[in-house]
This record gives structure tokens, C-alpha cells and sequence, in this order.
């Protein structure tokens, strides 16, 4: 097993996985052990910001799967992110307890405040965290397996799918919007206090949170890449590129798919729930389709195909957004706009793509 | 001789007159000085009296009473009055005081005088010479059903010549009588039936009421029959009236995805920038009303004809540049050009905010297209009836345009084999462009239309898209009709769904029926046939 993990792990790999866990170790202790008066202090609230970036940068390595190896365009992607950040929630929003501001020991907050007098069936048992981090992985995985299901089985490919997985994360957004569905409507849930006993607000629980977000995104990069370096990972871009003739060839293209559409959505689904903790809230904004979008634009910008620029293309997109919106705050939808355009027209291997076919040429320039 | 005879008679005529003056003034002092008072019951046997008697400024003084704007003098118990504009007027004499009043107590009232006064302004305008403020004042009586207006129903009826304002008459009178116990119970059951044609929930409510304790058997009979046939008459009323507004929606929903249907059935591009096409169109629109309304006040009801063009031209050029500099480069490769129009829109949408800021703009509706239109009951609105005329009309310049001209022929031939209208000499580039400007354009003329609807904001463009995707994809791609039936049948079932599930539940329904139906039907209705299908 751990020797198919590491399967044709090159040299790259290799680096970046050294790269995240220095991240995950550094950080913690500049933000801990040094003083605040020290310059190389990092304050709490960068760690949960870089914490963020790193459950997008797993969000773009679960996109990129299915995008960059088997051709897949999501544009809902953003609704299984946003369905294990749900669940997480979940899990957060019983552990307030009586802490709430009506008091209830079981229902939530805004359970009360909508006059409701027991817990909906939905929310049994996601007191105990092990089967709050079960949902968090099947309810996305689940939602996948339906939706592609149906529609790899009757062939929906290219724009088609990407328009109705659109509609797909449109839909749950507005279902999510309900307060009769019961997952706190329009505000959604936040105001958490704890998390397995440890106070949320902590920055020993920041850190602990931020270290737990690099593994997590380390783990998931060893398995992407063990799916696509393997004879599977062959036929997923076999179909990418040739999607009727893998098929001719005697492949049962729509299992692949269905596969890979589903170990996608679940790691889109932990990142979700990687991300609700440090945030501190979820709410139905995430299932927008603007989210999904942007999230294929850190894949282009990074270099679809490539899972590592997937993540450092979310890492760099997101950090240039907080930077943007800081300073400039007119400026970030034209520098986002012009990025979508620059990355498709000038830029289509993405940073990571363009710079491995500059090095493997000998730096005689892309081949395209 | 004469000449003295004719000082006579003059002032003879001057001192009757002032005689039949003061006689009047006198009279009328004597009623309006019940409202003098603190007294509620005294206030509401005034405004009875007020009405029945013939003083012209009695109905100046009812609704005065009514808006909280008279008041009595506590020394001689004068009434006065503010008119609108504030002044005081005396409502003995129906004139500006002489001098400032002082010493002024408002009159006020409480439900029951406001109810009297209600019935008493209704009656008052039973009179009024115009046929609108008669049917007015009729609805008055029909919902107050005050029993004392039934002899002033009854000599009007008796008078009215118009057939319309007479219905309004009797449906009020028969609102009064079926209510009133010592009435005659052939009369009653009379009543029921004429309530029965009046059909509407007004109607309903009112034989509703009709009971045991104060109604014979045959008048609950009769009640009750016609209570049935108006609530069969309401279900399809709904119906009919669900029809149509599916019938509006679709058309709003074909407004806004026909211009997608050409680009994307001829290009098979994915042109999210699509949106804010529509929104150029409505700001365009609202660029014209600003310039109008600064510059030629009387040309506002010419708006929206200037601004159709205007849109067109505007969109089909912001259109034509985004193809001639970023979508040419990506034919072939429809998942980039998603992208790429992505970020189109995203800047479009800043631009727009940043010149016109984030907030709603107000456009305004030409007088041609406020108000209500109804058929018995049936509520068309005429912005409505102009929308869906309009989007007709858009559809069916386009099939004409696709049909009829040589732009058109092109076009057809891209659609149904790209590589082998190259090969016949037609410039396919050329048609790219102008297909794409011609698709950008239709949804500038589609803003037009939605900024009469929706608000005009930076995120117009964002609410159509999603939906005018799936109206594209369900109709079927390359394929006009496809796109009309599309958008009326997605029109159509939102609006069924509506009532049973909620307005989102409804649309969510929609949205996963689509979802199920795509996958059914890959290709939509109406799939396109041959090579053009796997590209």
C-alpha cells in the first residue's frame, strides 16, 4: 500500500511535500513559542488565514483531479466543499451546548428562535465527532456518486456538464437558503465555541488546525498522485484526451468517471470541513456559483494537469484576493477577470505547467 | 322711469339672493356645528346629516375629517378646515377666512364615525359626474354596507344610464341587502345570485357571512349556490392567471437566452459574459431615461423605442470586441472560453459598478406601460402584455433574419458543418464575429426589456444566466424553436410549481427535473441531427 502510495514519486513531489511539512511545523511555532514582540512572530490570525489557503489549495488538487486528468469541468465543486463544511459545522454547532444565547442544551440557536421544538433527524448524532468527520466524507461522496451516476452514464460531457453541475450547486444554494431545511437558512451556522474540548477561539487550536490542514493537503496530493501515476491514472487521461476511443478500446469510461468524480468530491468535502473551523462560519454563500468558478481559475493559474500548481495557483490567487480587496478593493474583480482571461490566452499550461515544459526543453521556451 | 325700475329690480335680486345666502349659511352652521363637538355619537349623526344635506362644501369637510385636517373654533364653534394646501378654509361659508382662526380644537374621530364617514363620502360621490369616482364610490358602499345608503342606491340606480357604473350600483346595493335581516327574502336570494356574478373573493367573503342567524333557508340556498360557482370560477380564474404569468416569465427567460441560442448554437461557445450583455442593455436604458429627462421631458414615453437600438448597438459592439480580441483565439477549446468569458464578465461588472455605482438604478415605466388591464377579474398588466409582445416580436426577427438573409444562410451553413462551409467559400472567421455581435446585441434589447421588471444592477446580468443556460441546453442547441419552447414550457412550470411547493422549492424542483432531463436527453428537445453533433 504505502509502497503503491509512492509509486514513480519524483524529485518535485518530493519537494513539495517536504515544502508543506515545514509549513506545518514552522508556522505553529512562530506563532507559539516566539514572543509577540519578536519580528519572526506570526500572529494568530495569519495562521488561520494561511490555514484557509491551504483548504482551498486541497479544494484546487480536488478539482485539478478531475479537471486536469480526466477533463472533467466542474463547476459545482464549491457545493461539496461547502457540504463538508456543513457537516463540520454541524458538529460545531452541538458542541456549543447550553453556551447558546437561548441556552438549549440540544437544539441551536437558531433552531429555537424558529420556535422548533426538536432536533430534526438530520442532525442525530453529529454530537460525536467521529461520525460528524463520516458525513463530512459520505454526504459529498454520495451527492457524486448520484449526480455522476446519471451523468456519465448517459454521456453528458464538456460545457454540458459544466452547465449542470452549475445548476446543481445553484439549486443547493438556494435549497440552502430555506430555513425549513434547517441548517440555520440565510446566516448559517457560526458561533462556534469548541472543538473536541479545545476552545476554537485558542491559538494552541489555530496552530493544532493550520498543522492538521497541511497534513491533510500532504495526504491529499500522495493520493492524487498515486490515482494518476497509476495504469488508472493512464486511463483517466486516456479519456481526457480520447474519451470515444478509450471507450472503443473496451474501457467502461463512465466507471472511471464516476471514480474519480467521487474520491474528488470527498477530498472537496474535508476542505470544506478543514475550512469551517478556522473561519468560523458557513453559510449558503459558499454553494455560490462565482465560488466554483474561482476555484477552476486557481487550477488554471497554477497549471491544470499538474496537482501541485492546483495548490499553489489557489495559494497565490487567494493571498493576491486578501491582498487586492485590502488595498484596492475596486481592483480585485478586474484583476480576477483579467486573470481568467490572461491564464486562457496567454498562459494555458498555468505557472506550474509552463515552467516544467520550460525546464524539461532546456529553457528553449514552452512547447505547446 | 325704466332706469329706476331697473335699480329696483336689482336690488331687489341683490337682497334676495343675500337673503337665500345668509338663510343657507345659516342652515348650514346649524349642521356643521354637530361636529363641533367631543362627543363621538354626535360627530357621527353629523356626518349622516352632513351628507344628506346640500352644502357644497360638505364633502370638502368629510374628507377633511377623514384626513385628520379639520377643526372647531371653542369660542363660537365655527368650523374650519385645512385644504391640501394647508390653508384654512371656513366651512360655513367655503371660502378663506377673513382673518387668521384662532382658538382652534381638532375634531376627531374614532372606528365607528370614520366607518359613517366612509358610507357618507361613498353616497356622497354616488352623485359625482364622472363614472369612474361613481364606480369608485359604489365599491365604497359595497364594502362598507352601510345600511343607509340603500335609499340614495336605490334613486341612482333608478337614474344611471351607464351600463357599467349601473352594475357596480346593484352589486353594492345587493352587498347592502344580503346582509340586512329584515330585507325581503325574494330580494335577498336576488342579491345572492347578483353577488354569485360578481364573482370575485370580495364576493365570496360576503355570502360567506351569510348564516343561520340572520338568514332564512332559501336565502342560504341561494347563498350558498352562488358561493360554489364563484369558487369554480376563482379556481380557473388562478389557473388562467398562473397561465399567464408562466406565459410572462417564459418570455422574460426567452428574452434573455436567445441571444445565448445564437452564440452558442453557432459557435458552441459558452459565453458566460452573456449576462452582462443584458445588463449593458438595461443600463443603456437608463442612460437614455437620465439623458431624456435632463434634456426633453416631453420624449420620456419615446424612451424605450430610442433605447432599443441603442442597447443593440452597444452590446453588439462590446460583444464584437471581446470576440475580435480574446474568443477567436479559443475556438476549439469551449472549456477555456468559458473561463475566459468568466473574467469578461467579472470586469464588465466592475466597470459598470464603478461608473454607475453598486446600488439599483431607478428606470422608469412609459405611461403606455403602467397599469392594469383587467378582464373581468383577469389581471393583465400592460408591461406584461408589452414584454411578452416584445420578446415574440425579438423571436421572430431573429428566425427571420436567420431565415431571410445571406447573413443568416451563412450562419445555418456554420451551424450544421462548419469545416465544409469553409470549404464553400464562406468566411467563417467573418461569421463568427458577426454571429457573436448579432447574439451580444439581442441581449442588449433583452436589458431593455429587464430593466422594466427587474433592478438595474451590476449583478442583472448574474440572475439570468444560470436559467438562460438551461433554457438553451433543455431546447436544444442550433435550434430557435427549441429555445422558445424551452423558455415557455421552464415559464410555464415555474409557475405551476409555485403555488403547490414555494416560490425556491419550486425553482429547485425545476432545476433537478432539468438536471434529470438533460441527462435523459443529452441534446435537448430538439437534438440537431448528423456531423454537427459530435464536435
Amino acid at each position: 500500500m504505502i509502497k503503491f502510495l509512492f509509486h514513480r514519486f519524483d524529485k518535485t513531489a518530493a519537494y513539495f511535500i517536504a515544502a508543506l511539512a515545514v509549513l506545518g511545523v514552522l508556522i505553529p511555532i512562530l506563532n507559539l513559542a516566539l514572543p509577540e514582540a519578536s519580528t519572526f512572530h506570526i500572529p494568530t490570525y495569519l495562521v488561520s488565514l494561511w490555514g484557509k489557503y491551504l483548504a482551498y489549495a486541497l479544494l484546487a488538487l480536488a478539482l485539478d483531479l478531475v479537471w486536469g486528468y480526466c477533463g472533467i469541468l466542474s463547476l459545482g465543486h464549491g457545493a461539496f466543499f461547502a457540504l463538508g463544511g456543513y457537516a463540520m459545522g454541524m458538529y460545531l454547532m452541538r458542541q456549543i451546548g447550553s453556551r447558546g444565547v437561548y441556552a438549549d442544551p440540544i437544539l441551536p440557536d437558531f433552531m429555537v428562535f424558529l420556535n422548533w421544538k426538536e432536533l430534526p433527524i438530520t442532525w442525530y448524532f453529529f454530537d460525536h465527532f467521529v461520525y460528524a468527520i463520516a458525513m463530512v466524507i459520505l454526504v459529498p461522496s454520495l451527492l457524486a456518486l448520484i449526480f455522476g451516476w446519471f451523468a456519465f452514464r448517459s454521456r453528458v460531457t464538456g460545457v454540458y456538464l459544466s452547465i449542470i453541475t452549475q445548476s446543481l450547486t445553484y439549486a443547493l444554494l438556494l435549497a440552502f437558503f430555506r430555513n425549513d431545511m434547517g441548517f440555520g437558512g440565510n446566516n448559517g451556522l457560526t458561533d462556534f465555541k469548541d472543538i473536541l474540548g479545545f476552545s476554537i477561539q485558542a491559538p494552541t487550536t489555530r496552530a493544532i488546525l493550520f498543522s492538521i490542514t497541511a497534513l491533510m493537503l500532504a495526504l491529499g496530493f500522495i493520493v492524487a498522485r498515486a490515482m494518476v501515476a497509476s495504469r488508472f491514472g493512464q486511463v483517466l487521461a486516456s479519456i481526457r484526451d480520447a474519451e470515444s476511443r478509450t471507450r472503443f478500446l473496451g474501457y467502461r469510461v463512465e466507471n472511471y468517471k464516476l471514480m474519480v468524480f467521487v474520491v474528488s468530491a470527498a477530498m472537496a468535502g474535508i476542505a470544506g470541513a478543514l475550512y469551517v473551523p478556522q473561519v468560523g462560519i458557513i453559510n449558503p454563500s459558499e454553494f455560490a456559483p462565482a465560488n466554483s468558478i474561482e476555484a477552476v481559475i486557481w487550477v488554471a493559474v497554477g497549471g491544470r494537469g499538474t496537482l501541485i500548481g492546483a495548490a499553489i495557483g489557489a495559494v497565490l490567487v487567494n493571498f493576491a484576493k486578501t491582498w487586492l480587496t485590502g488595498t484596492f478593493p475596486d481592483f480585485w474583480l478586474y484583476g480576477l477577470g483579467a486573470l481568467f482571461i490572461g491564464v486562457t490566452l496567454f498562459l494555458p499550461k498555468g505557472i506550474i505547467g509552463t515552467l516544467t515544459a520550460r525546464f524539461n526543453s532546456g529553457g528553449k521556451g514552452d512547447t505547446a | 322711469m325704466l332706469r329706476t325700475l331697473r335699480i329696483i329690480l336689482g336690488l331687489a335680486i341683490a337682497l334676495i339672493s343675500s337673503a337665500v345666502q345668509l338663510v343657507w349659511a345659516d342652515d348650514a352652521s346649524i349642521v356643521l356645528t354637530r361636529l363641533a363637538t367631543e362627543n363621538y355619537s354626535e360627530i357621527e349623526a353629523g356626518v349622516t346629516a352632513l351628507a344628506a344635506s346640500a352644502i357644497p362644501s360638505a364633502e370638502a369637510v368629510l374628507n377633511a375629517l377623514a384626513d385628520s385636517r379639520l377643526s372647531y373654533r371653542l369660542s363660537d364653534k365655527a368650523i374650519f378646515f385645512k385644504d391640501t394646501s394647508g390653508k384654512w378654509i371656513d366651512a360655513a361659508t367655503n371660502a378663506a377666512p377673513s382673518e387668521q382662526p384662532t382658538g382652534l380644537k381638532p375634531v376627531k374621530v374614532n372606528n365607528r364615525v370614520r366607518r359613517a364617514l366612509d358610507a357618507a363620502i361613498g353616497s356622497m360621490t354616488l352623485l359625482s359626474a364622472d363614472p369612474k369616482k361613481r364606480i369608485a364610490a359604489a365599491d365604497a358602499v359595497f364594502k362598507s354596507r352601510d345600511v343607509n345608503t340603500l335609499s340614495a342606491l336605490d334613486s341612482v340606480i333608478a337614474k344611471e344610464t351607464d351600463a357599467i357604473v349601473k352594475q357596480h350600483f346593484e352589486e353594492a346595493r345587493a352587498a347592502v341587502l344580503i346582509l340586512k335581516p329584515d330585507a325581503p327574502e325574494a330580494e335577498r336570494v336576488a342579491a345572492a345570485d347578483r353577488l354569485g356574478q360578481r364573482g370575485d373573493q370580495d364576493a365570496l367573503a360576503l355570502l360567506s357571512s351569510v348564516t343561520n342567524a340572520n338568514a332564512t333557508a332559501n336565502v342560504i340556498a341561494a347563498g350558498s349556490l352562488a358561493a360554489k360557482s364563484i369558487s369554480r370560477r376563482l379556481a380557473l380564474l388562478s389557473a388562467a392567471q398562473n397561465a399567464w404569468y408562466g406565459l410572462s416569465l417564459g418570455s422574460v427567460l426567452l428574452l434573455a437566452a436567445i441571444g445565448l441560442a445564437i452564440t452558442f448554437g453557432v459557435m458552441g461557445i459558452i459565453n458566460m459574459a452573456h449576462g452582462e450583455m443584458v445588463m449593458l442593455g438595461a443600463y443603456t436604458t437608463f442612460v437614455v431615461q437620465e439623458i431624456i429627462r435632463a434634456k426633453a421631458p416631453s420624449l420620456f414615453d419615446w424612451s424605450l423605442p430610442i433605447a432599443i437600438p441603442l442597447a443593440f448597438f452597444v452590446s453588439a459592439l462590446v460583444g464584437l470586441v471581446i470576440e475580435r480580441m480574446i474568443i477567436r483565439y479559443l475556438y476549439g477549446r469551449p472549456l477555456e472560453t468559458l473561463l475566459a468569458t468568466w473574467g469578461v464578465s467579472l470586469m464588465l461588472q466592475q466597470a459598470v459598478r464603478s461608473a454607475f455605482g453598486a446600488n439599483n438604478r431607478e428606470v422608469g415605466a412609459p405611461s403606455y406601460m403602467a397599469g392594469v388591464w383587467d378582464l373581468n377579474g383577469f389581471q393583465i398588466t400592460y408591461g406584461r402584455l408589452w414584454i411578452i409582445l416584445f420578446s415574440l416580436t425579438v423571436f421572430l426577427a431573429l428566425l427571420g433574419v436567420m431565415r431571410g438573409t445571406s447573413l443568416g444562410l451563412r450562419m445555418r451553413a456554420v451551424i450544421q458543418n462548419r469545416r465544409m462551409a469553409a470549404a464553400m467559400g464562406i468566411r467563417t472567421p467573418v461569421v463568427d464575429a458577426l454571429t457573436f455581435a448579432l447574439g451580444s446585441g439581442v441581449a442588449g434589447i433583452a436589458g431593455v426589456a429587464l430593466s422594466q421588471i427587474d433592478n438595474v444592477s451590476p449583478n442583472l446580468g448574474q440572475s439570468y444566466i444560470i436559467d438562460s443556460f438551461l433554457v438553451v441546453v433543455f431546447g436544444g442547441v442550433g435550434n430557435l424553436w427549441g429555445t422558445l419552447l424551452g423558455a415557455l414550457s421552464l415559464g410555464l412550470a415555474n409557475k405551476f410549481l409555485e403555488p403547490i411547493a414555494g416560490a425556491v422549492l419550486g425553482k429547485i424542483i425545476l432545476l433537478a427535473v432539468i438536471i434529470l432531463f438533460i441527462q435523459r436527453r443529452p441534446r435537448g428537445l430538439f437534438a440537431l441531427k448528423g456531423r454537427a453533433v459530435e464536435q
